[in-house]
C-alpha cells in the first residue's frame, strides 16, 4: 500500500516533522513502513513560451524563447504540441531527472539550448507509453506563475510511505483517514476529517428509484443520486494522488470514486441511472444467471455471488465489478452512487472464483465500518459536485443491517503491566489511550475503553487493548528475564526420542541423513508398491512433480543419489526417517536406507569394502539388534515391484512384515543400488526385554569346521536350521565361512562350510561328548537337507 | 700333532671362516663342518681306542670345552645374522606416509537437524518437553481453533495445500502442535513445549522459497506470563545460536493466535548493528515470530484464559539455518548434497 503523504497532511498537521524519522516512529509501533519515497526533482521552473519557430535543420524541432523570470532563455523543443503563450514546465541546466539524465545546456543541431520543455513521463510522475508520448509536453494552466518551482505548484513534492502491512492492519491503513490516525497515534496531534458539505437540490432520490434488499449478505446499501455531471478530466491534486497511491488517473468521475475509496476504504458504485432505470434489488444470483462485467467478459454466476439486479437482470456483482449495461461513460449524465457493506465471505469467495480480486474487492473481503460507508458517500456528493458540476439530490436511500452495538472492554493497570513485563503508571496508559483516540474512563486504575468503528481489527477485549497500548509505549522498555515456572525435566516424546536413537544408530553406521519432499510425483509414487494403501492427493497441486503425499521414501532417495552421481560422488549411503501419510489422515513412519558403491574405501590400495546385499543386510540387522530385537527377525524371499526378484526379500520382526530389502530392479535403475525400507512404527510397537548381563563362559569352547554339499536352492537358513536343531544347548555358535560353486561341483550344487562352537558355560567339554554331537548334526543334515558332506 | 695344537688350529680357523659368515645357509654349511658326524671337533674323540683312561678323559674334556666354546661362537654369530636379517626386513618395510588415507565411512545429520537437534537440546534443558503432530492436519486444529475461522483473511497469508474439500491439509505451520497439546493435557497443568516439524505452503520453490519448509515452535502455559519472560526465553536462544553479544529487540507485529503479538529481532552480526546488507541496512534481523498467547485460543483448548495465560513463539528452521551457516539459497537442504559434509560434520565452535 502507498501512502501520499501530501494527502495525509490534508487531515493532521505535520508541520515540524521529519518524514523520515516519523516513518521510523511508525514502523517501530507496529506499522511496517518499508520504503520511504520522495521525488527529488530539483530545477524545475514554471516557464511561459513566449515565442515558438521552426527549427530550420529539423522537420519536427522547435526553437522556443521561454520566459522563466530569471532570463528569456532559447530551449529546443520537440513536442508537436508546443506554441506561444502556453505556460510549461522547464527543467533549467543542473537538473538531474528521473534515470539520471542531467540536463545541461547544449548545441541541438547548430542551435544553442538552455534547458527542456518536460512532459509528465520525462519527470517519472506518468509512465512511458505510446500515448503518454502522443500527448507531449504538459501544459500548465494559464494561471501558473512564471518562475515559481513547478513541482510545489503541481502538488509532486510529496513523499510516499510504502507500507508492508499485517493482515490486521490491512483495514484501517489502507486507506489516508485511517493511516492519519495512526500518524496521530504516534505523534499525539488530532485527525480533522475533510469536508462533505454540498448544495442539496430539491429533489428526492426517492422519486428516481426504490430499493429491495432481498438476501442478509447485503448488510448495509446507501444510494444517492447526483445529476447533469460533466466528464472530463479530474484536478491535478485528484490525479497526483491517486498516481502516488498506484492508480491511474481516468475521469473525474472514476478517479472520485477512487479517491474516496483511499480516503475511507470504502469503494463505491457508480451506475448510470438513466442505464439502469427506477429499481435496484439486491439478492443472491441463480446458478448459471450471467452478466457481462465492466472488461467485458461474460461471467457465470453461482448462489453464493451477491448481486445488485435492476429487479429482473444483473447489473453488479456486488463487491467484485460492476456491469457493462449501466457503465457510467463519456455520455453519462446522471449517476447513482453505491456505498455498501455486504457478507465478506460472499465477496472474497466469488472474487476468489472470479479471479477478479482488486483493490476494491479486497476492501470489501477485510471488513468495512458503517460510519465511513454513510461518510464516505457524502464525500463522493461533495466532490462531484465540485470538480463535476453534479448536482445532488437531498436525500439517500437507506437499508440497514447492522449491529451497532458499541464494543468496549474493561483492562486494569497491573493487567496491562502483567502481560507486558513493564512498569506503566496511569500517565503513559492515559497517554496511549489518548493518542490512539480511544474514548476511555478510568476508575481505581480500571479502564473502560471504547473501541471506534474504524478499528475493525481491534477485538473488545482486554488483550487487544493491552497489545494496542504496549506498542505505541514501545516493547523496547521491556526487561528480558526467565519464566518464573516449576522446575521440571524435559523430556523426548516417545516417538521422537524413538527416532533420534536410530537416526543417531545410522549416522554411526555411515549413513548420511537425508531431507526430502513429502510430496511427490505419479512417476514416482508407482514406484516400489510394497503394502501400498489408498494414496492422498494434494487437491490443487502446483506442479505435477508435486501432486502425490508419498508412502515411500525411496523414491526420493534415488532422487538424491541421482543428484550425487551426476556431481560426480561415488559412494553414496543415504538414510531417511520420515512420515508417510494413506487413507486421508493416517500416518506410519519410515526408515528408508540407500546404499551405493564403497562402504570403506581407498583409491590407490585394495583395501575397499564394496556394497553389497551381504552388507546392507549387517546395515539392517545391526540396527534391528541395537533396537532388542536379536534373534527376532528373519528375511523371507519375496518377489516386490521395482525390487531385483532374486535379490531381495521381505523382512520378518516376530513373523509381522515390517519392510523389505534388497537390490533396486535394474529395469529401474542399472546401477547396482541396495536399499531397504522398514516400518517405525511397527518396530516400536514392540516390547524389549530389559538388558540382562551375559556371563562369558571361563571354560575353553571347541570349534569344528565341516563343509556340506547341497542343492543350488537350498538356503543356507534351512541348513542352519537342521544344525540348531541338531547342536541343542552347547552349540553356541554357527558360522559360514566359505560358499563354493563350480570346478568339481555339480552346475545344480553348491559347497557352504560352517565353524561350529561347542561350549558349556560350567565346564569343559570331552572331544568324545562334542563329536557325539557332531556327527548327529552331519548325519541330521544329511538326512533332511538332502546334503552331503564334501570331500576335504 | 698332539691335542692341545689340533684344538688351536681349530680355533684359528673357525675365528677366520665365522667371519666370511653371510647367510643362515653358510652358518649351517659351517656347523656341520665343525660339529657334524664328520665335523673336526667330533673328530677330536675319534681313535681313542688306543688311549688310557686318563688320556681319554683329557682328552674328553679338552673336546667338551671346545664345543661348548665353538657352540657359543655359533650361537653369537646366529643371533648377529637373525638380528641383520629383521632390520633388512624392516627396512623393506618403509611406506611413504603421505599417500591417502582409507576413507572410513562416518554417517552426517542433515543440516536442518543438526540445528533442530540443537535447539531441542536447549529447551530441554529448560524444562521443555519435545512433541510432535501429524503433518497431514485438519483444518480444525490448522486454522480454526487458533483464531483463523474459514474465510479469515489472514489465512491468504497461509496458501494452503489442502487434499480433502476444507477439512485436511498439509499443515501451513506447526502450530496446531500447540493445539494438540493442550487438548491432550486434561488435567490442565502447566505446559512447557516446543515441536519442530514439517510444514508446507503453495508456494514455488526458488533460492529463497520452498513449498515444503521447517518450524520449530514452542509453548509455555502458565500463570501470570508476560512479554518479558517471553524476551528472556528468546535472549537465550538469540545467544546460543547467534553468539554471546547479541542484542535482542521486539517489533509489534500480528498472528491471529497471540495478542499482543511481535517479531523477533536480533542485532545483526555480520556488521554489529551498523547496517549491512545482511540486515538491510537496520542493524537488525528478523529470526521469528511470538507473542502470548491470544485468549480465544486457551480457550479453544479447554485453559481457561481468565486463569491462564502463555506465551508462543516459532522460527523458520532453515531462515536459522541460513543465517547462522551464510547459506544463500533454501534448496541447499532438500538436495542432500553429500560433498557439503566435509565442512559440515563437526562440532561447532561454541
Amino acid at each position: 500500500m502507498a501512502i501520499s503523504m501530501n494527502w495525509v497532511k490534508d487531515y493532521i498537521d505535520l508541520s515540524g516533522i521529519d518524514l523520515k524519522s516519523l516513518a521510523n516512529k511508525i514502523t517501530d509501533s507496529g506499522v511496517n513502513v518499508e520504503r520511504v519515497v520522495s521525488h527529488e526533482l530539483n530545477n524545475l521552473v514554471i516557464g511561459e513560451v513566449k515565442t515558438c519557430e521552426e527549427h530550420p535543420d529539423s522537420d519536427h524541432l522547435h526553437i522556443c524563447i521561454v520566459d522563466t523570470k530569471d532570463e528569456e532563455r532559447q530551449i529546443v523543443c520537440g513536442a508537436s504540441n508546443v506554441r506561444a503563450g502556453i505556460k510549461v514546465i522547464v527543467s533549467l541546466p543542473g537538473a538531474i531527472l528521473p534515470g539520471g539524465v542531467e540536463i545541461k545546456p547544449s548545441v541541438i543541431r547548430g542551435v544553442e539550448s538552455k534547458g527542456m520543455i518536460c512532459s509528465l513521463s520525462e519527470l517519472g510522475l506518468e509512465e512511458e507509453s505510446a500515448e503518454t508520448r502522443a500527448k507531449g509536453i504538459y501544459i500548465l494552466p494559464d494561471d501558473a506563475p512564471v518562475g515559481c518551482d513547478a513541482v510545489k505548484y503541481l502538488g509532486l513534492d510529496d513523499t510516499i510511505y510504502e507500507l508492508d502491512l499485517n493482515p490486521n492492519r490491512n483495514i484501517d491503513c489502507t486507506n489516508h483517514i485511517g493511516f492519519a490516525y495512526e500518524v496521530a497515534s504516534v505523534t499525539g496531534r488530532k485527525v480533522k476529517l475533510p469536508s462533505s458539505k454540498t448544495h442539496p437540490i430539491e429533489d428526492s432520490v426517492q422519486k428516481h428509484f426504490s430499493l429491495e434488499i432481498n438476501t442478509p449478505n447485503c448488510l448495509m446499501y446507501n444510494a444517492k443520486m447526483v445529476k447533469d455531471v460533466v466528464i472530463k478530466e479530474s484536478p491535478d491534486f485528484i490525479k497526483n494522488r491517486l498516481i502516488a497511491s498506484g492508480m491511474r488517473p481516468i475521469n473525474n468521475v472514476v478517479d472520485i470514486s477512487n479517491y474516496v475509496m483511499l480516503e475511507y476504504g470504502q469503494p463505491l458504485h457508480f451506475f448510470d441511472k438513466d442505464k439502469l432505470g427506477d429499481k435496484i434489488s439486491v439478492r443472491m444470483a441463480e446458478d448459471n444467471e450471467e452478466i457481462i462485467t465492466l472488461d467485458k467478459k461474460r461471467r457465470m454466476l453461482t448462489k453464493d455471488d451477491i448481486v445488485i439486479t435492476d429487479g429482473s437482470k444483473p447489473v453488479c456483482i456486488a463487491g467484485v465489478m460492476g456491469g457493462e449495461n449501466t457503465e457510467v461513460d463519456s455520455t453519462t449524465k446522471n449517476i447513482l452512487i453505491e456505498s455498501a457493506i455486504f457478507n465478506s465471505y460472499n465477496v472474497r469467495y466469488t472474487s476468489l472464483r472470479l479471479d477478479l480480486r482488486s483493490e476494491a474487492s479486497l476492501r470489501y473481503e477485510r471488513g468495512l465500518n458503517y460510519e465511513y460507508c454513510n461518510m464516505a458517500i457524502e464525500r463522493a456528493c461533495h466532490l462531484l459536485e465540485k470538480y463535476a458540476d453534479g448536482k445532488v439530490l437531498s436525500d439517500t436511500v437507506t437499508y440497514d443491517n447492522i449491529k451497532k452495538t458499541k464494543k468496549t472492554a474493561t483492562v486494569s493497570l497491573s493487567d496491562i503491566n502483567t502481560v507486558l513485563g513493564l512498569t506503566m503508571n496511569s500517565l503513559d496508559v492515559k497517554k496511549s489511550l489518548d493518542n490512539l483516540g480511544f474514548p476511555y474512563s478510568v476508575k481505581d486504575d480500571i479502564y473502560t475503553v471504547e473501541i471506534p468503528n474504524r478499528r475493525l481489527d481491534v477485538e473488545a477485549h482486554k488483550q487487544d487493548l493491552i497489545e494496542e497500548i504496549g506498542r505505541l509505549y514501545g516493547y523496547d522498555k521491556i526487561i528480558s528475564r526467565l519464566p518464573i515456572v516449576e522446575s521440571k525435566k524435559g523430556e523426548y516424546a516417545d516417538s521422537v526420542r524413538y527416532r533420534k536413537l536410530i537416526s543417531k544408530r545410522l549416522r554411526s553406521l555411515g549413513l548420511n541423513e537425508c531431507r526430502t519432499y513429502t510430496l511427490v510425483s505419479s512417476e514416482e509414487d508407482n514406484l516400489f508398491k510394497y503394502d501400498r494403501k489408498d494414496k492422498i492427493e494434494v487437491l490443487k497441486p502446483l506442479s505435477s512433480d508435486k501432486k502425490i503425499v508419498r508412502q515411500t521414501l525411496i523414491p526420493s532417495l534415488l532422487k538424491v543419489y541421482d543428484y550425487n552421481k551426476s556431481r560426480g560422488v561415488k559412494d553414496i549411503l543415504l538414510y531417511e526417517i520420515a512420515n508417510t501419510y494413506y487413507d486421508m489422515d493416517k500416518e506410519e513412519t519410515k526408515i528408508a536406507v540407500l546404499m551405493k558403491g564403497n562402504y570403506i574405501s581407498s583409491n590407490w590400495n585394495e583395501s575397499k569394502l564394496k556394497v553389497d546385499f551381504y552388507l546392507i543386510k549387517g546395515i539392517l540387522e545391526n540396527l534391528l539388534n541395537y533396537l532388542g530385537f536379536n534373534n527376532r527377525y528373519q528375511l523371507k524371499e519375496k518377489e516386490i515391484d521395482d525390487m531385483h526378484p532374486y535379490v531381495s526379500c521381505e523382512i520378518l520382526l516376530d513373523q509381522e512384515a515390517i519392510g523389505y530389502m534388497g537390490r533396486i530392479h535394474p529395469k529401474v535403475i542399472k546401477d547396482e543400488i541396495y536399499v531397504f525400507e522398514i516400518s517405525m512404527n511397527k518396530l516400536m510397537n514392540k516390547k524389549v526385554r530389559p538388558i540382562k548381563f551375559k556371563e562369558i563362559s571361563k571354560y575353553p569352547s571347541i570349534v569344528k569346521d565341516l563343509a556340506f554339499v547341497v542343492d543350488d536352492d537350498t538356503t543356507s537358513r534351512e541348513i542352519v536350521d537342521t544344525i540348531k536343531k541338531a547342536g541343542g544347548k552347547l552349540l553356541t555358535n554357527i558360522d559360514v565361512f566359505d560358499l563354493y560353486k563350480g570346478e568339481n561341483l555339480d552346475s545344480s550344487k553348491k559347497s557352504i562350510a560352517y565353524s561350529l562352537t561347542f561350549s558349556d558355560p560350567t565346564r569343559t567339554l570331552t572331544e568324545e561328548e562334542v563329536m557325539e554331537i557332531f556327527n548327529k548334526i552331519i548325519n541330521e543334515v544329511i538326512k533332511k537337507n538332502n546334503a552331503s558332506l564334501r570331500d576335504k | 700333532m698332539d691335542i692341545e695344537e689340533k684344538v688351536k688350529l681349530i680355533r684359528e680357523n673357525l675365528d677366520k671362516e665365522i667371519k666370511s659368515v653371510q647367510s643362515t645357509n653358510d652358518l649351517s654349511n659351517l656347523k656341520v663342518k665343525y660339529l657334524g658326524k664328520k665335523g673336526c671337533v667330533t673328530e677330536l674323540t675319534h681313535d681313542m681306542a688306543n688311549l688310557s683312561i686318563e688320556e681319554k678323559k683329557e682328552i674328553g674334556r679338552i673336546s667338551n670345552e671346545l664345543k661348548s666354546r665353538v657352540d657359543a661362537i655359533f650361537s653369537e654369530c646366529e643371533e648377529a645374522l637373525k638380528n641383520k636379517e629383521l632390520e633388512k626386513k624392516i627396512a623393506s618395510e618403509k611406506i611413504d606416509i603421505t599417500l591417502p588415507s582409507t576413507k572410513i565411512s562416518v554417517g552426517s545429520a542433515n543440516i536442518l537437524e543438526k540445528l533442530i537437534e540443537e535447539m531441542e537440546e536447549l529447551f530441554v534443558s529448560m524444562g521443555y518437553d519435545v512433541v510432535e503432530g501429524p503433518e497431514v492436519e485438519k483444518d480444525l486444529y490448522n486454522f480454526e481453533l487458533l483464531n483463523l475461522p474459514k474465510g479469515h483473511p489472514a489465512r491468504d497469508a497461509q496458501d494452503t495445500f489442502y487434499t480433502y474439500e476444507s477439512t485436511l491439509l498439509l499443515r501451513s505451520q506447526t502450530s496446531p502442535v500447540q493445539i494438540r497439546t493442550m487438548l491432550k493435557n486434561k488435567d490442565k497443568t502447566p505446559l512447557r513445549v516446543i515441536c519442530p516439524g514439517k510444514t508446507y505452503r503453495r508456494d514455488d520453490d526458488d533460492a529463497t522459497h520452498s513449498h515444503q519448509f521447517t518450524q520449530i515452535e514452542g509453548l509455555l502455559v502458565d500463570k501470570n506470563v508476560s512479554l518479558a519472560d517471553l524476551k528472556g526465553t528468546f535472549d537465550v536462544v538469540a545467544k546460543k545460536f547467534f553468539g554471546e553479544e547479541r542484542k535482542t529487540r521486539f517489533r509489534p507485529s500480528f498472528y491471529p493466535f497471540t495478542e499482543p503479538s511481535v517479531e523477533l529481532d536480533i542485532s545483526c552480526f555480520n556488521c554489529e548493528g551498523k547496517g549491512c546488507s545482511i540486515c538491510k541496512g537496520t542493524g537488525w534481523i528478523t529470526v521469528g515470530g511470538a507473542g502470548i498467547v491470544n485468549h480465544n485460543v486457551l480457550d479453544n483448548c479447554g485453559y481457561d484464559s481468565t486463569v491462564w495465560s502463555g506465551f508462543a513463539f516459532g522460527f523458520g528452521a532453515e531462515r536459522l539455518a541460513m543465517l547462522k551457516y551464510g547459506i544463500s539459497d533454501i534448496r541447499t537442504f532438500y538436495t542432500n548434497d553429500l560433498r557439503i559434509k566435509d565442512n559440515f560434520d563437526r562440532k561447532d565452535n561454541d
